[in-house]
């Protein structure tokens, strides 16, 4: 296994260097938080609209999802997506006739397990932001004869997403952090990578130190995103505070 | 509030319904066949830094598959969802320094032993074990149960008021809570490289797992101050060999593998992989 | 379903739960202390302390917790000044590491709860206040704290179920708390779902009562916000 690298050239992009890996972990972090919070966006988008829908069904299956996976340890929802998403693919393919295995890639075991996380928050900062939205202009909408898909698109969706930014922004950070616990499902994201560098080269605080780092890297960089995009979609809004 | 709290778990009731159901079972004409290992388990295998799974097992499996016509596909599994992933059908084979134990003849199959590998310990090189009786020789537990239990208690004495590390769900942690549990404390880790990491730190006094990882570990510049110590313990709640562990339904798989394995042993190939990885030879005799 | 087994794997689970419980409360206390202790700063109008305040929240907000509880467990042990320093005794312990962790990391989180709850206060009572003639620290005890503290209470109790909720990342640091429990069953046993099922109804009830506490409590100390009766 050759002499012992240098701290700095263990990071490298050299011969033995993790520095690729890293980054591609990194990567993987981003991808994956990225297709958690989208699925995230349909599942919260569902539960606000079935909360808000005044059915009193609806809003009681919107209400129990929430309670339940704000209520249940994150680490707990992804195992359980784990390990459930495989065997409920295969016996569903059993029934339907196929044979042998249907792989859920940890990849999508993950990103499913963010979202489903993500969304009972998510619901909320949708169900807030509808409240929001000015009683007059949808009775305005109404009132010029637009019809309901029109003022989803034109009306009521762009404006919640307005008030939304600020708090999915919140939200993307989180997803961002709960993605390292889709390392124990063995997904080369970026926790994963670091778990794995520390322990074959023996060197847990330069590898977590350097993982930690990127995952501030990271952050940063994506609330700035977040950031200016509130700025510019918020332009001309006349609000409490500024 | 009540019956928002009764419905949650209602509907969390309902999702757990569905889950509950019947295992699968295959069978297939086998042409492809996934394996699975952990990749942090040196020498049977590790990853190296390109992400590529490397070590004695690897190397034997592409022997063996090529014997058998099969075309073989590696992929990576952590060590507790082993057992779990291939009932699934995650994969079809798992190779990862899994020792033959009863136990588990329960729940899988395997193939006949591709090596022999007794139980080790590691520890500072000023450890009781050093000094504790059959210290460097290799104890039998089965063919020699009363050497083995004067073996065990000699461990037990080195290791009284200590912290003993071992790997979840292996036969070492069997082996530790069967025998260890009133002497010494035991840790138990998720990968080994944790468990070792915590030895080289201090926090454990002693990692059990097998010869060939410990020598490997105590090999690496960084391990100057531990070494290979105590006795080393094969059979008995260390299983007899270490096999490929196959779904009990696929005998036909076990099969090929076991016919491909006989003709590696004859010719050499798994003496010279041994060698090449372990540094010693770890063909079972038959 | 074994009802037997689903029984004693209960028991083994409520068995684990007060070492869940002891790490959560000594972190929470410890954050709340931290916390405290960098919110101060932050308000303080000294330049230097703000950033530092700042560059603490921002570090262990913007950081995932598996990282920070492997850095303080791992990362620490391996280097040789840290084993050689009156920490080491401390910090050799995984409990120990684990309550470090959780506790620094709640800190940066309730520093921006009681941050919030501080800017909340109405300016013209602090005004009013200092009218009167009261000195900074009774000002703080009659007017700053009751207001603050009604403000904090919701996204305290949040964060308080957070906690609980982080607790469950220990089993990764060799600490047989509930979730660790509940996995060793699993690979022991091989049974899949109950174990994770019934750890997680537990984890559930705990930060029902949580989150019902406090509730009551919100309730309590903001009559003057409910609903008159009749």
């Amino acid at each position: 296994m050759g002499e012992r690298l240098g701290n700095l050239a263990i990071f490298g992009f050299g011969e033995g260097g993790w520095g690729l890996a890293l980054l591609e972990g990194a990567a993987m972090t981003v991808l994956v938080s990225a297709v958690g919070l989208i699925v995230g966006g349909i599942i919260g988008g569902l539960v606000a609209w079935s909360r808000l829908s005044g059915h009193r069904l609806a809003g009681a299956v919107g209400r129990s999802y929430a309670a339940l996976f704000r209520g249940l340890p994150e680490l707990l929802i992804v195992y359980f997506v784990y390990f459930g998403t495989s065997t409920l693919l295969t016996d569903i393919a059993r029934l339907l006739g196929h044979e042998g295995f249907v792989g859920v890639p940890s990849f999508a075991a993950g990103a499913l397990a963010v979202g489903v996380i993500s969304g009972a928050y998510q619901a909320e900062v949708y169900r807030a932001s509808y409240l929001a939205v000015s009683r007059g202009e949808l009775e305005a909408a109404v009132s010029v004869g637009m019809h309901r898909w029109l003022m989803f698109r034109r009306i009521i969706f762009p404006q919640v997403m307005r008030f939304a930014l600020p708090g999915l922004g919140n939200l993307w950070q989180v997803a961002l952090k709960d993605s390292s616990l889709i390392s124990v499902t063995g997904l080369a994201e970026l926790m994963r990578v670091s778990q794995v560098g520390a322990g074959s080269t023996h060197r847990p605080f330069a590898f977590y130190l350097g993982g930690a780092a990127l995952y501030l890297a990271m952050t940063l960089v994506t609330t700035r995103v977040f950031d200016v995009a509130e700025a510019r979609a918020t332009r001309g809004m006349r609000r409490a505070a500024g | 509030m009540a019956s928002k709290f009764v419905k949650a778990l209602g509907l969390g009731a309902a999702l757990c319904a569905g889950l509950l159901l019947a295992p699968a079972s295959f069978a297939k004409d086998w042409k492809t066949v996934v394996i699975g290992m952990e990749g942090a388990y040196e020498p049977w295998n590790l990853t190296d830094s390109s992400g590529k799974i490397v070590g004695f097992e690897p190397d034997l499996v592409m022997d063996l598959c090529k014997r058998a016509g099969l075309e073989c596909k590696i992929i990576a599994q952590d060590w507790d969802g082993m057992i779990p992933g291939l009932k699934a059908g995650k994969f079809d084979v798992i190779m990862d320094g899994m020792a033959i134990t009863d136990e588990r003849k329960k729940e899988i199959d395997f193939s006949k032993p591709y090596a022999v590998s007794p139980g080790a310990f590691l520890a500072p090189k000023d450890s009781p074990l050093t000094k504790a009786r059959d210290a460097g020789k290799l104890v039998d537990l089965d063919k020699d149960p009363k050497g083995g239990d004067a073996a065990i208690k000699g461990v037990q004495a080195a290791l009284k008021g200590k912290t003993l590390g071992v790997q979840v769900s292996t036969t070492h942690a069997n082996f530790a809570s069967q025998y260890m549990k009133d002497a010494a404390s035991v840790k138990e880790y998720k990968t080994a490289d944790d468990r070792d990491l915590d030895l080289k730190s201090g926090r454990i006094d002693a990692s059990l797992d097998d010869y060939p990882v410990m020598v490997a570990t105590a090999s690496k510049p960084d391990a100057s101050e531990l070494a290979v110590v105590g006795p080393r313990f094969i059979g008995g709640a260390f299983g007899a060999g270490t096999g490929m562990g196959i779904r009990k339904s696929d005998a036909d798989l076990t099969a090929k593998f076991d016919k491909a394995l006989a003709e590696a042993i004859a010719d050499g190939t798994v003496k010279k992989l041994s060698e090449k990885w372990f540094k010693v030879d770890m063909t079972p005799q038959s | 379903m074994d009802l037997d087994f689903a029984w004693r794997t209960f028991i083994r689970l409520i068995e684990a739960l007060p070492l869940t419980l002891s790490i959560w409360l000594l972190s929470v206390v410890l954050g709340g202390l931290v916390g405290a202790g960098v919110t101060w700063m932050r308000v303080s109008g000294v330049k230097p302390l703000e950033w530092i305040a700042r560059g603490y929240v921002l570090i262990f907000r913007g950081t995932p917790l598996l990282i920070q509880l492997f850095i303080v467990y791992y990362g620490l042990a391996s280097l040789p000044v840290v084993r050689a320093s009156i920490f080491w005794p401390f910090l050799r312990e995984s409990f120990n590491c684990a309550v470090l962790s959780l506790g620094l990391c709640t800190a940066a989180y309730q520093a921006e709860i009681f941050r919030g709850a501080l800017l909340a206060v109405p300016a013209r009572e602090v005004e009013a206040a200092r009218a009167c003639g009261m000195s900074g620290l009774l000002m703080f005890r009659r007017i700053i704290f009751p207001i603050a503290m009604r403000h904090a209470l919701p996204p305290y109790s949040t964060e308080l179920i957070s906690m609980v909720k982080a607790t469950a990342l220990v089993s990764l640091i060799t600490l047989w708390d509930v979730m660790s429990v509940a996995m060793k069953i699993r690979n022991d046993t091989l049974v899949t779902y109950l174990p994770l099922i019934i750890a997680g109804a537990i984890y559930f009830v705990v930060n029902y009562i949580i989150g019902a506490a406090f509730l009551a409590i919100e309730r309590h100390v903001t009559p003057h916000l409910r609903a008159r009766p009749g």
